[in-house]
């Protein structure tokens, strides 16, 4: 028999003595930990495991400690990345509340008698959600915004029964390779339009537009709300969430479903993810919905009660016809999302979102009068612009990391020497004038 | 329990036939007791023409959900529009007042395709 | 007098607003004031609440209450693994060198973050016995439409457009066959045997040319180890299929056997089941996909490579990728739980993790078999069905009534109803994080609740008892969607 002595080390997570592990084996009527698993084939079971030894917490803390000293960190150096994933300063209490283990070490919540903290402030997210974007129905999260935006585009042809997807041409090129994951055995085809253009193909579910783009910009959306209608295709539109603090959302556009990345709202960076992906419709499409919502109820006492609900739309239910095979809701990113909506506030979102807009410009500006440099557009912008560099952006961001500074995205695969700048609350302007003199020494 | 005048097919809905043109339809308690709380049904438009058997509809419970299939052929030209704001009605009232769509231009040939109520009562036993 | 405790502690966000509060400090600006776009862009009112700090950590302090968790409750959810969240792991994902990274730093300023990612890649290589895999995934079923455009992916490739059928066991998790119905393939449903195996019979009559592979869980959902596995690969190989695993049940493989080594092409891996991120309310997950060799070009990306000459690490997408499934390059803070567990454990510490997990559901399962009625009475794995069939047909008490009546008890629901195989289904996973002592009491109370089911059957039906909200009426929710605050509806 198996006991901890003969493998020489006990889990702080298992509990269970060597003589638990007798008793309990006596009174399940075999002899040994081996007799459970004889249903494994012979020659298969127990193989040899490769691994590394067990560290303790301080020798792993200490191992991660050199892993994170071969990165270098935004916060150690000032950033200027963007791209979809933006560093805006997270309260404290989006942290301290979102990591109370009754939020984090719980399931997704199945039982509403135990799970009114969940349910209630998905319910809250929902809500949020829908105010910002002034849509009329949100679900309670997608992985992230890239997702969001291809469920909405296969919504959209579970809807109106059309095959085409139209994007328009600025929405951003790692959002389309996604919708083409997701959409690639679907039967859909995409085409893209210019920004000049009025007329949709034929067959056309729905156009897809991203306000701000991906160079930063802020269109009218009226005029695709209209192109779109006019050929009874949907409007599809991918916004910034941080953005609607200040820009005209998303519902007042006659937007039909409107996607946003949530990571924006108070979560991390965090290497990409997890993030959480806002998703909102309008309500006559709410059957159609992929993912997880909640509804107001009562229970038999007639008390309020929330209640995850239309759940026949989902996989658990009707498995291969579902609107989605997702089954999670990020709830714990949604929670953290709605903490920072909650704790900014109404005047809050306004100030932070006006504070990346000032000093974007701000640094537009003087980037625009650096000999050499140039703005890539004169449209409107929130808090990413499109630089033109005298030299690749490569080599530029090579020299700026030297002086501590993490560049702007290179984007020369789509303009020559383009660079995509982002700055927000955090970028104060000591930061950004390095910035300037920075990049004015490199010729 | 299960009505005498009406015809009823496998697929547990029945059939009133109004004159020799029109006829309503519904699905049976035995039904909707294993549904549970309807919530929700999807029927084709007005004007709609189906088909014997076909696949019609959906009708949904909080937990389940199943296919309408129409138990004769004709042309949709009214639904139970007391069941958007109250599909318990279904529940309730299977045989009545939750009474799902009516049809016209019907065969009244198809009827020998259904079961009389004895045959169904047999059915449900099993 | 209870009710209205609860109206103030239920009282929504916006209704607890009042102008003019603020809940966070706002920097002023530091830079000359800019011209702003013209007002035809810019909107004009925002509705979002107004609250203190105080108020706001009060509520959502409060709300939290409300949960059962992990760390406060058993939680013998079935093939929801929820097992104890190691605080550690928590701890090194906030560490700001990593989740202060943004993802689109040039790699050579991120190595130590792609190193872990490597690092993690090559174990749960290791662990499961696959060669090559792609941590992009944000979810197990994710993983699993990952898996199933690869399929189709290779299938095109070999000329073989045809094989559009995939086979799911009826006992499968209903997002088996959303993903597989997601990559375009059509779902055929293989019954299960007597012995909750795979029907072998059924499997031969359903493989064709038309075959593209099998989506199979093992253990299976019913908590079984699938005796005819090896039958079942060689089968589904011979006909040309691939063989997918759903690894949500790799708990109770862990060290004791490599699908790999079983015969199968495809896995994924619930990183916040067997690997501990905590399940956060439903979300976020992690669900890699990994794959034997012949399927590396098409694994999803970004997949993390080590380059041999200068020992550096990239970030790389495979020659015939599915594409990416997500913006970056997966859940990271999700991997690095993961990562961290496995390296606190070590080879040692995850070997015993399935024993363990295997223990603690068979002694359920013996303790309580002349209670509950057994469906399978054979050894299972690391978690256990039974039926109450017995209880519905005798006292007309459900599932759902026994359920409900362990939260009186401070235990949460197992997993009910599910699979939908078998009839009054109570799926039941204590894990390997469980004492004895637990599981004496959980063994306890099952036994009161049989009891109550004969002498008390309305305290079952009413329960539970003493929660925020009793019983919830799901029909209410679902007839009248009422899904978000609004002026009218919630004052």
């Amino acid at each position: 028999m198996n006991t901890h002595e003969d493998l020489g080390y006990i889990s702080p997570y298992i509990p269970n003595t060597d003589l638990d592990r007798k008793n309990m084996l006596n009174k399940i009527g075999v002899s040994s930990i081996d007799e459970l698993f004889k249903d494994i084939p012979d020659k298969y079971r127990n193989p040899n495991l490769n691994l590394t030894k067990p560290l303790s917490e301080f020798e792993l803390k200490k191992y991660i400690d050199e892993i994170c000293s071969m990165n270098i960190v935004p916060g150690d150096y000032s950033c200027f990345l963007g791209g979809g994933s933006y560093q805006h300063h997270i309260p404290a209490i989006v942290n301290q509340l979102s990591t109370r283990s009754e939020y984090m070490t719980s399931y997704t919540p199945y039982q509403p008698e135990v799970s009114q903290g969940t349910l209630q402030t998905e319910y809250e997210f929902q809500s949020l959600c829908c105010l910002l974007t002034n849509m009329e129905v949100a679900n309670a999260g997608m992985y992230d915004g890239s997702t969001s935006l291809a469920e909405a585009a296969l919504m959209s042809a579970r809807i109106n029964k059309k095959s085409k997807i139209a994007i328009l041409n600025t929405v951003s090129p790692t959002y389309i390779e996604i919708l083409k994951t997701y959409t690639q055995y679907q039967g859909l085809s995409i085409y893209m339009i210019e920004e000049n253009q009025t007329k949709l193909e034929d067959d056309t579910t729905c156009l897809i537009v991203q306000n701000p783009n991906f160079y930063g910009n802020i269109d009218d959306m009226n005029k695709f709300a209209d192109i779109a209608h006019k050929h009874e295709a949907l409007l599809v539109a991918y916004t910034d969430a941080m953005s609607l603090g200040m820009f005209i959302p998303p519902g007042d556009y006659d937007a039909d479903i409107a996607v946003a990345e949530g990571q924006t709202l108070g979560v991390p960076t965090s290497f990409g993810g997890p993030y959480v992906g806002i998703f909102t419709c309008k309500k006559k499409y709410i059957r159609q919905m992929p993912g997880r919502i909640v509804g107001a109820t009562e229970d038999t006492k007639g008390n309020t009660a929330y209640v995850l609900t239309l759940q026949t739309r989902e996989q658990h239910i009707r498995r291969e016809n579902a609107t989605s095979n997702i089954c999670t809701s990020v709830a714990l990113i949604a929670l953290m999302s709605t903490i920072y909506m909650a704790s900014l506030g109404k005047s809050g979102i306004k100030h932070i979102a006006e504070l990346c807009y000032q000093k974007a410009h701000y640094a537009s500006n003087l980037i625009n009068k650096i000999p050499g440099y140039s703005l890539l557009s004169d449209k409107v912008f929130f808090r990413e612009f499109g630089i033109i560099c005298p030299r690749p952006p490569k080599e530029i961001n090579k020299i700026l990391l030297e002086k501590k500074i993490i560049g702007g995205l290179d984007i020369s695969d789509k303009v020559e020497n383009g660079m995509l700048i982002s700055i927000t609350e955090l970028n104060s302007k000591e930061e950004i004038d390095l910035l300037v003199s920075a990049l004015s020494e490199i010729k | 329990m299960n009505p005498k005048e009406l015809k009823y097919s496998k697929d547990h809905e029945w059939v009133k036939t109004e004159g020799n043109d029109s006829a309503l339809i519904g699905i049976t308690e035995f039904a909707t007791d294993s549904l549970g709380d309807v919530v929700f049904i999807e029927l084709p438009d007005i004007g709609t023409k189906i088909t014997q058997f076909e696949k019609i509809g959906e009708i949904e419970s909080v937990k389940a959900v199943s296919d309408i299939f129409t138990p004769i052929s004709g042309k949709i030209i009214e639904q139970n529009n007391e069941l958007i704001n109250n599909p318990e009605l279904i529940n309730n009232s299977p045989f009545e007042d939750g009474w799902m769509f009516k049809v016209e231009n019907i065969n009244t040939d198809e009827l020998d395709n259904l079961m009389n109520s004895d045959e169904y009562d047999q059915l449900i036993k099993e | 007098m209870n009710t209205k405790i609860n109206d103030i502690n239920r009282k929504l966000l916006m209704d607890r607003s009042s102008p003019g509060r603020v809940g966070a400090t706002l920097p002023p600006s530091d830079v000359p004031k800019q011209k702003l776009p013209p007002d035809k862009y810019l909107r004009e009112n925002i509705n979002l609440p107004e609250l203190s700090e105080s108020e706001l950590v009060r509520y959502f302090s409060k709300l939290s209450q409300f949960n059962f968790s992990i760390d406060h409750n058993f939680y013998p959810l079935g093939s929801c693994t929820m097992k104890y969240n190691p605080k550690i792991n928590d701890e090194i994902a906030s560490i700001k060198g990593l989740s202060n990274l943004h993802p689109l730093q040039d790699e050579s300023t991120v190595q130590g973050a792609l190193k872990l990612m490597f690092e993690l890649q090559n174990s749960l290589c290791e662990i499961t016995g696959m060669d090559d895999i792609s941590l992009a995934p944000m979810a197990g079923a994710d993983g699993e439409l990952a898996g199933m455009l690869m399929t189709k992916a290779y299938h095109l490739a070999n000329e073989e457009p045809q094989r559009k059928k995939i086979l799911i066991p009826d006992s499968a998790h209903g997002t088996n066959p959303a993903s597989a119905a997601m990559a375009g393939f059509e779902v055929i449903t293989l019954p299960s045997d007597h012995n909750g195996n795979a029907d072998i019979e059924a499997l031969k009559s359903s493989v064709d040319e038309t075959l593209a592979g099998l989506m199979i869980t093992l253990p299976s959902t019913l908590g079984l180890f699938d005796t005819n596995i090896l039958d079942v690969c060689r089968i589904v190989h011979n006909a040309g299929g691939i063989v997918y695993g759903d690894g949500a049940n790799l708990n109770s493989l862990l060290g004791r056997v490599k699908l790999g080594e079983l015969g199968f092409d495809i896995i994924h891996s619930n990183l916040h089941k067997t690997f501990t991120q905590p399940h956060g309310g439903g979300g976020p997950g992690a669900g890699p996909v990994i794959i034997k060799d012949f399927l590396s070009d098409y694994l999803p990306s970004p997949v993390v490579r080590l380059n041999q000459k200068d020992n550096s690490y990239s970030l790389y997408s495979p020659k015939n990728t599915v594409g990416k499934m997500g913006a970056f390059h997966g859940n990271f803070g999700a991997l690095v739980r993961a990562y961290s567990y496995i390296k606190t454990l070590g080879e040692p510490g995850i070997n015993q993790i399935s024993q363990n997990a295997v223990i603690n559901a068979n002694y359920i399962r013996s303790q309580l078999k002349d209670y509950y009625d057994l469906p399978f009475n054979r050894t299972c794995m690391h978690e256990v069905v039974f039926s109450a069939k017995n209880y519905k047909q005798e006292y007309g008490i459900s599932a759902l009534d026994i359920a409900k009546r362990l939260i009186d008890y401070g235990i949460h629901p197992p997993t009910m109803y599910f699979p939908l195989i078998v009839d009054e289904a109570l799926l039941i996973e204590p894990t390997e994080t469980e004492s004895k002592d637990t599981l004496d009491y959980f063994i306890e109370v099952m036994k009161v609740i049989s009891k109550e089911a004969k002498d008390n059957p309305e305290l079952l039906r009413n329960a539970p008892h003493n929660t925020t909200n009793s019983r919830v009426d799901e029909a209410k929710a679902a007839r009248n969607p009422n899904l978000r605050w609004s002026p009218i509806n919630n004052t």
